[in-house]
């Protein structure tokens, strides 16, 4: 792997930008391998890149049915934060805000992680209840997170109407500093060029087809480029959980759904934060290319179409411009819907499975991007030591079973 | 945006109606018999299939009455309206739980 410094920058200048080489391999499946992660969206490749480089396994495969990043990876807000409700929530959460830090510098790649400080507005009483909550709870778990007047939330963020007579009133906000942006594209090439340096295959356009077991085991998988022997698969698919899980056999406790997100046209420097409100369902940021990013909420239905209905959008691009007039007459450039797993109390699923040798990591729904470092890191050390990771553990599918479940959706009605 | 064809008002826009999600979970007949991991597929497992799905409707700002499509979540298109109370024309094995 060539590193990247101002050196090979300025070398590279020389000759015109022309023999950059190939910033990972692009091999052929071999027949076997130790573990397969299934999905090369952010979470399967840093779970592969954890396995490599904090537990020596190495020979592991990725399997992307498409392009690294074109699931919900490429189609996010890059919100980062970590002030959720339950402390178990909060400690996972926390744990990947930590790794997002210095992540540039550990992958020597520019993710471009940019902590601009996440605010999230309370427009009724109820909010400033929930959200005043959110501010304790966290101070006793030890995540920063504060509570503004509006005031205060039009000094952190200028563009935002604090008007009284405002449909959606500000009546307050709560501030995680720490929170922010990162670049949702060069997350997943940044851990896929880092895997690969150490040995790990990643396969694309290889769709997994079958999963193959020998009784309670797994044993491989069938893919659209032949057949692959593991006896440690894990699957890390998004939208797509419930169908690979009925593939080897059990069912989940899932609901796949469109959520969409789009971008205006760029202009200069305009938006200090990120900005969310869970009450009218709307989020706002801008990208460093200038471009404001916005994102809505999820359709009713179940639906893999990756499109979404209209209507969900007007309804947030109708809040975005009461609370930043503005904005009402900036254009939209692009508009796109990816499809998110939800789980019945909006937690994740991470850990072990129905069938032996197979490991979940799924159920982020709307909001896994911010996860993504701690969330393989965590995910690594369950498929390696065949056990849960102690931040992973209280995120088990069994929890629906015994009924302890980590209710993040009553906490925030939405969450991302 | 769905064009839901209500069988009682005819064809309406989906901003009328609210989903009720996927249709045919029987409420367990002797509650008590159930142990916990029945109790979990009956309340928080789905099938949630890439395809076929029956699904329940409310058309609450209509009629406000029940009754179930059966939809394709690929094409998102509307394959077949019918009455709560019914099995689907397009019923298959797959769909028992
Ligand atoms: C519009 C939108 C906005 C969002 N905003 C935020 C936000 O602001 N903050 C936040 O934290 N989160 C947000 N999220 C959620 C976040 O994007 C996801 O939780 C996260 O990116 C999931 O990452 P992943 O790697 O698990 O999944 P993905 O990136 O979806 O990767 C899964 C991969 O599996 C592949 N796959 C599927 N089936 C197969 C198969 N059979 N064989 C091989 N490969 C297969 C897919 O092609 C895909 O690339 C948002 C999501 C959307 C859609
Ligand atoms: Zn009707």
């Amino acid at each position: 792997m060539v590193r990247y410094s101002i050196f090979t920058l300025a070398r590279n200048a020389l000759t015109g930008h022309e023999h950059w080489p190939r910033a990972w391999r692009s091999p052929d499946p071999r027949p076997a391998y130790e573990v397969v992660i299934v999905g090369g969206g952010g979470h399967g490749l840093a779970t592969a890149y954890y396995l490599a480089k904090e537990h020596g396994i190495r020979d592991v495969a990725v399997l992307e049915r498409g392009w690294l990043g074109g699931g919900n990876t490429g189609r996010n807000t890059t919100i980062v934060r970590s002030n959720y409700l339950h402390p178990e929530s909060a400690a996972l959460y926390d744990h990947a805000v930590k790794l997002w830090r210095d992540l540039s510098q550990v992958l020597n790649f520019n993710v471009m992680y940019s902590d601009r400080g996440v605010m999230m507005l309370a427009h009724s009483q109820h909010d400033v209840h929930i959200l005043k909550r959110h501010v304790h709870a966290n101070r006793m778990a030890g995540v920063d997170n504060e509570w503004l007047s509006p005031q205060e939330a039009k000094e952190y963020c200028p563009p935002l109407s604090i008007d009284p007579r405002a449909r959606y009133p500000v009546l307050g906000a709560a501030l995680q500093r720490r929170g922010g942006v990162a670049r949702h594209d060069a997350v997943a090439w940044g851990y896929a060029r880092a895997a690969d340096a150490l040995g790990v295959d990643i396969i694309q356009n290889c769709e997994v087809t079958a999963i193959r077991r020998d009784g309670a085991r797994v044993v491989g998988v069938e893919t659209t480029r032949g057949y692959i022997a593991t006896k440690k698969l894990g699957l890390v698919v998004a939208g797509h959980t419930s169908v690979l899980c009925a593939m080897a056999g059990f069912r989940m406790p899932l609901e796949s759904v469109p959520l969409q997100a789009l971008v205006s046209e760029p202009v200069k420097p305009v938006f200090p934060c990120v900005v969310m409100s869970n009450t009218v369902h709307a989020y706002i940021s801008q990208s460093d290319k200038g471009e404001l990013v916005i994102g809505a909420g999820t359709d009713q239905y179940v639906s893999y179409s990756q499109r979404g209905g209209l209507q969900v959008i007007e309804h947030a691009l109708e809040a975005i411009c009461e609370l930043f007039p503005m904005f009402s007459r900036m254009r939209m450039m692009r508009q796109w819907g990816g499809i998110v797993d939800v789980t019945p109390d909006r937690s994740p699923i991470i850990g072990k499975s129905p069938v032996e040798g197979l490991y979940l990591n799924c159920g982020w729904g709307t909001g896994g991007f911010k996860a993504t470092p701690g969330s393989g890191h965590v995910f690594a050390w369950t498929i390696a030591k065949d056990e849960p990771h102690p931040l992973a553990a209280p995120f088990s599918l069994d929890r629906f079973t015994t009924g302890r479940l980590i209710d993040e959706a009553a906490a925030a009605a939405v969450a991302h | 945006m769905l064009l839901i064809p209500c069988p009682f008002c005819g064809p309406r826009a989906e901003i009328e109606f609210r989903c009720g999600g996927e249709a045919h979970i029987v409420r367990p007949a002797d509650p008590a018999t159930l142990d916990d991991a029945q109790w979990a597929d009956h309340l928080y497992f789905r099938r949630n299939p890439k395809g076929v799905h029956h699904e329940r409707w409310w058309h609450v700002h209509g009629c406000r009455r029940w009754f179930h499509l059966t939809r394709d979540t690929v094409s998102d298109r509307i394959l077949a309206v019918y009455p709560v109370g019914s099995r689907s024309p397009l019923a298959s094995r797959e769909d028992e739980r």
